[in-house]
Formats: structure tokens, C-alpha cells, sequence
């Protein structure tokens, strides 16, 4: 969004007036080396990204298994019986709820509470800094890692159920089909909450202090100025939180494959791409697990719509 | 945007104050902004043991004799430690190697993303080609490719038809030139003045030699940052190691870690302690750098987020 800005404010060397005097125009700009620079990033997404892109597109349209390198086989078109095999199954039906679940907990979660703690961060001075990288620890630090302490904590005899005594759920929280996938939607809010806190830190710096000055003259209070200011101050860096917040969700795998040790119980908390692991690449079924990423993303780009419509209020 | 604002910040502060129930004389509402700052200050305490006691869990569990779970297990108890942990996770899987294997994965994409991304972030902010557009549009677009579309034709690709399962180039080859970093390079080679590479070229100096003597000893902080944010990816990385390296020999520490955690945990004595002490071993060497470089970490992803 801001990007498009970014582009059209770009100078261009040599084209104001009163620069040097142009050049001859070479017909691949006035410094063709720069295509050269570029080349091995060019071949790099080309070979790595796009080509496997459409790569996966095609595998979801055809009969494909996988074969030995270099053995020619037929892989006959089957238009939609892939995609027609995924929607079927009720595998699949039960982790894009899932993900629902996830996402129902995890996107308000984690726009709330990373714009209450970013607010609350731009306010104190003191020991801002500890704050901050305590914040962002959880982020940096790899999942598997991470996902051991919660295994530990959240355990049947684990420290946070003897905190909670009788009340303490059972099945615990890891095993029981009601509270897994909350459980892991917790987890993944706690873990990426502070990347999101820095996302609002940096936004919060571009509403001007006078809206504040001015607000709290005529006597708005603390909550109406976060309301009525902050929050529509920051609304392109909800709409970007809420997005990249639906993506990770719609990624998850380390969690369901380790945390609930895969996606248990009873699939109760398996993901699509769990489910791809298993149907593609345990199971030898690529062309369905292709098709099952290829109704991923389609999902997560229409909730991503969705959300834009919702959070990006009238001016978008 | 800014003259947007000017006017509605004109009418609020002449505006009379007329909305009795939350009216305050200016005194008192700088007295409560005074007064919400302890309110803060509580939220963000309190955020940070939520965000730090799992760490501090994490390495007081690694040191248990026994597991204990209940709440006087969460402070140091000097009659049940040990570091027989460290030694049992290790004779299962090797924690050497494990990190060997994590570094030079991670270090061959830190290296990529360095002599590839550096030069691609100079033309796209410095130097007028064709195509230059398109370059940059791709730059946008790869970021917001979700990987999982990419699994399995990439694992058909590099795993079934090139062979490379196992290897370090089949680990390294998706994530070679991350392309955030690509970003913040041009982001960093933009705020140079143009003045300075025109004159250079006018002077005759190649775009290579302008490159390496002009503009990357100008953008050196850029390179720091760009590496550490190009570090956390493949370190933390599991799916994709996961998938190309079925040896042991080949394993990143995350999935070993991993593998032990889903395999081997039942069998041994005391698998959260092991556990635990193989996650803090994977955590260390991250957190350690974040912290130590945290000034340039930050600043990085405000300003990568923040402009794009």
C-alpha cells in the first residue's frame, strides 16, 4: 500500500533540470548493467518461485506421483478430480474449520493485544528498551524450541494446570478436542505477538502528537483518544497485521505437528498443511496435496479480502 | 495527508469544551495522562514475564533431576540440578552437529542473500535500466507468495528430480536470496544522493568498482541488519530441512530436535529435561545475537514494515 508511494517519490537520477546533460538513451536504459547485477535474483525467483508456482498449478490438474529422476512416465490430465477428491474429504473439511478456529482466536487476539502494548510501549520511557526485546524474543527464537517449554507447561501434570488446581481442564489442554486448537492459536499469538507490537510502534509514531494535545483539551479521556485517535490512526498497519496474522495461520504446521503431536487429538487439531505433509509426501499423493495448496491459498486470499473490506474502514 | 489534518486539529483545539461528562480544565487532563502512565507501565511488566518466564522455564526445566511441575519447581531448587540433561540429549542426537548443520545452512543463505541481494538492491535504488520496475514488483510480490502453494512442487523439484535430498544446497536452494533483505539493501542504497554515483560515473569509474568502493562502505549498518534478519528465517526453519533431510548427518539442530521430541521423548528417563536442554541449546545462539545486536534488529523491521 504504502509501497506505490514509495515508487512515485522515487527520483530519477539525471532527470531534473539542470543535471548533466542526457546521455545517449541506450535502449536498455542508461545503466544497462544493472539488468546484469539483477540477473541472479531474476534467475533465483524465476527457478525458485514462479516456475514452481506454476508448477503447482499444473500438478493439481494432473494424475501425478512421483517417479525416479529422469524416468519419462504419462501423467494424463484430470481436470478438477483432484480438487474434487480434497473437498470431498472430510480430513480437509475438518482442518479448514480448524483454521477457522484459529484464525477467529488469533486475528483479534493479536491485533488487540499488539496495539494495547504497542500504545502502552510508546508512552513509558523507562526501561523501554528490556520491554521491547523481551517482546520480541519469543519471535526470534525458533519454534521447535519454544514448542518444548509449552509441551512442558501445558502437560497434564504441568506447572500452569497445578496453578489452576480443580479447575484445571481434563482432558488436559494439549489432548483434549475442544481446547487444542485454542491452545495453539494462544501459543502462535504468543509467539508472534511481538513482531506486531514493533509493526503498531512504528505506525503509532506517524499520528501527530497535537490530535492528542487537542483531544485531551476538549476533555476526551484516555479511551476516547485511543478510540477515536489511535485506532484509525493505524488502521493501514491493522489491515497489514491482520493479514500477515491470517497467513502465518493459514501456514501453521510446526505447531499441529509438535504440540498436539499431529494435529491431535482425532484431528483435532490437524492444518491443511499438515495434511499436505501427510497426503503429498507420506502418502505419495502430490497432484491431491497440490490441489489442497491451491484451495489454501484461494481461501486465504478471499478472508484476506474480507478482512480489508472490515478493517480498512470506507476509505479503502 | 498532513493538510488533511491541519484543519480538524484547528477546530478541536478553538472548539469550547462542551462535552460535559468527560470535560476536564486542562490541568487535570495532563494530570490523568500523568496518572496512566504507572497503568502502562503494569501492562507492560506484566506482558513481559508472560513473554520471558517460558524462557526462564525453558533453561530452570533443563536443569531438573527430576521434572518438577509444580509451582516451587519454577524456582531454582540447588538439591535437583544437573546437567546430565545436556549429556543425555546430545547422546541422542548429536548437538554438535546438529548446530554445524544448522550454521552452514544458515550461513549459506546469509552469504546468498549478501553477494546476491546486495547487488540487485544497488540497481534497483542507484542505477536506470530497463526492467528496473519489473525487478522491483517481483521484490513485492515474492514476499507475499505463501510457501505452502510452493511445498510440493518444490519437493518434486529439488527432492524427486534434481537429487538433492540431503544435501545442503536442496536445504539452502528455496531460501537462498531472501528478498526482505533485498529490500532493506535498496531502501538503505536509496537514501544515498544520486549526486554522488552520477559524479563517480562521470569521473569513469565502473558500476562494479562504484558498488565496492562507494556504495557498500556507505551502507555497512544496511548489511549488519540485513544479516541478522536473513539469520532468524533458516535457523528457526523446520518444515523445509524437514522434508529434504531424512540423515541424520544432514539434520539442521530444529529438526533433529524436532524428530526427537515426536520419536524418541517416550523413551527416555526424563524427556522434558532433555527436551529442554536440546531447546535451549536451538534458542541460545538466536536470542544471544538478538540481544547483542537488538539496536539494529529493530530498527530493521520498522523500517522494512513501516515503508513497504
Amino acid at each position: 500500500m504504502t509501497t506505490s508511494s514509495t515508487v512515485g517519490k522515487r527520483r530519477d537520477p539525471g532527470a531534473s533540470p539542470g543535471s548533466a546533460p542526457r546521455r545517449r538513451k541506450n535502449l536498455l536504459g542508461r545503466q544497462p548493467l544493472g539488468l546484469a547485477f539483477s540477473a541472479p535474483y531474476i534467475l533465483f525467483i524465476l527457478a525458485v518461485l514462479a516456475y514452481p508456482l506454476g508448477y503447482a498449478v499444473y500438478i493439481s490438474f494432473h494424475d501425478f506421483f512421483f517417479t525416479a529422476p529422469g524416468v519419462a512416465v504419462e501423467r494424463p490430465f484430470v481436470g478438477l478430480e483432484n480438487y474434487i477428491e480434497v473437498l470431498s474429504d472430510p480430513d480437509v473439511g475438518r482442518s479448514f474449520v480448524n483454521i477457522g478456529i484459529f484464525l477467529i482466536i488469533n486475528v483479534p487476539l493479536t491485533v488487540a493485544l499488539s496495539l494495547i502494548l504497542a500504545n502502552a510501549l510508546n508512552r513509558v520511557t523507562r526501561l523501554r528498551t528490556f520491554f521491547r526485546v523481551s517482546y520480541y524474543v519469543p519471535y526470534v527464537t525458533a519454534s521447535v524450541a519454544v514448542v518444548g517449554v509449552w509441551l512442558f507447561l501445558f502437560s497434564q501434570n504441568g506447572l500452569v494446570n497445578s496453578l489452576l488446581g480443580s479447575i484445571a481442564p481434563d482432558p488436559s489442554w494439549l489432548v483434549n478436542s475442544t481446547l487444542a486448537m485454542p491452545t495453539v492459536a494462544l501459543y502462535v499469538t504468543w509467539k508472534q505477538l511481538g513482531f506486531f507490537i514493533l509493526l503498531y510502534l512504528a505506525a503509532l509514531q506517524n499520528i501527530p502528537e497535537e490530535l492528542y494535545e487537542s483531544a485531551a483539551v476538549d476533555g476526551a479521556g484516555k479511551f476516547r483518544q485511543f478510540w477515536n485517535i489511535t485506532v484509525p490512526g493505524v488502521r493501514s498497519a491493522s489491515v497489514l497485521v491482520t493479514l500477515l496474522a491470517t497467513i502465518t495461520g493459514a501456514n501453521l504446521f510446526t505447531e499441529p505437528y509438535l504440540l498436539t503431536g499431529g494435529g491431535g487429538p482425532d484431528g483435532a487439531s490437524t492444518s491443511p498443511v499438515f495434511l499436505m505433509y501427510q497426503e503429498g509426501i507420506l502418502q505419495g499423493n502430490p497432484d491431491t496435496a497440490a490441489a489442497l495448496g491451491v484451495v489454501l491459498v484461494l481461501g486465504v486470499l478471499v478472508i484476506a479480502l474480507i478482512q480489508r473490506r472490515i478493517v480498512g474502514g470506507k476509505d479503502d | 495527508m498532513a493538510k488533511d489534518f491541519q484543519p480538524t486539529v484547528a477546530t478541536a483545539s478553538t472548539a469550547p469544551v462542551s462535552d460535559d461528562d468527560t470535560a476536564a480544565p486542562r490541568k487535570s487532563a495532563t494530570a490523568r495522562q500523568r496518572a496512566l502512565k504507572p497503568v502502562s507501565f503494569l501492562l507492560l511488566a506484566v506482558g513481559a514475564f508472560v513473554f520471558l518466564f517460558p524462557f526462564y522455564y525453558m533453561f530452570i526445566g533443563s536443569l531438573q533431576t527430576e521434572p518438577d511441575t509444580s509451582v516451587a519447581g519454577a524456582f531454582p531448587n540447588f538439591g535437583n540440578i544437573t546437567g546430565q540433561n545436556y549429556v543425555l540429549i546430545n547422546e541422542s542426537i548429536n548437538l554438535v552437529r546438529g548446530l554445524i548443520n544448522s550454521g552452514i545452512f544458515t550461513g549459506g543463505v546469509i552469504l546468498c542473500t549478501v553477494i546476491f541481494g546486495i547487488p540487485v538492491g544497488y540497481a534497483l535504488a542507484q542505477m536506470q535500466f530497463r526492467g528496473r520496475g519489473m525487478v522491483f514488483a517481483m521484490m513485492l510480490l515474492v514476499q507475499m507468495i505463501p510457501f505452502q502453494l510452493l511445498l510440493i512442487p518444490l519437493y518434486v523439484l529439488i527432492v524427486r528430480d534434481y537429487g538433492l535430498a540431503d544435501s545442503y544446497l536442496g536445504m539452502i536452494l528455496p531460501f537462498a536470496i531472501n528478498s526482505t533483505a533485498v529490500f532493506v539493501f535498496r531502501q538503505y542504497f536509496l537514501q544515498l544522493p544520486a549526486s554522488l554515483f552520477e559524479a563517480a560515473r562521470i569521473d569513469g569509474a565502473s558500476e562494479m568498482r562504484i558498488l565496492t568502493q562507494i556504495a557498500i562502505p556507505l551502507v555497512r549498518p544496511a548489511i549488519v541488519t540485513a544479516m541478522l534478519l536473513t539469520f532468524i528465517g533458516p535457523w528457526n526453519e523446520f518444515l523445509w530441512p524437514f522434508l529434504v533431510t531424512k540423515d541424520v548427518a544432514f539434520q539442521p539442530l530444529a529438526v533433529s530436535l524436532a524428530n526427537y521430541i515426536s520419536n524418541v521423548a517416550a523413551t527416555a528417563a526424563n524427556p522434558f529435561g532433555a527436551i529442554l536442554a536440546g531447546a535451549c541449546v536451538l534458542a541460545a545462539p538466536a536470542v544471544a545475537l538478538f540481544i547483542g545486536f537488538q539496536r539494529q534488529f529493530i530498527s530493521t523491521n520498522i523500517g522494512s514494515s513501516a515503508k513497504g
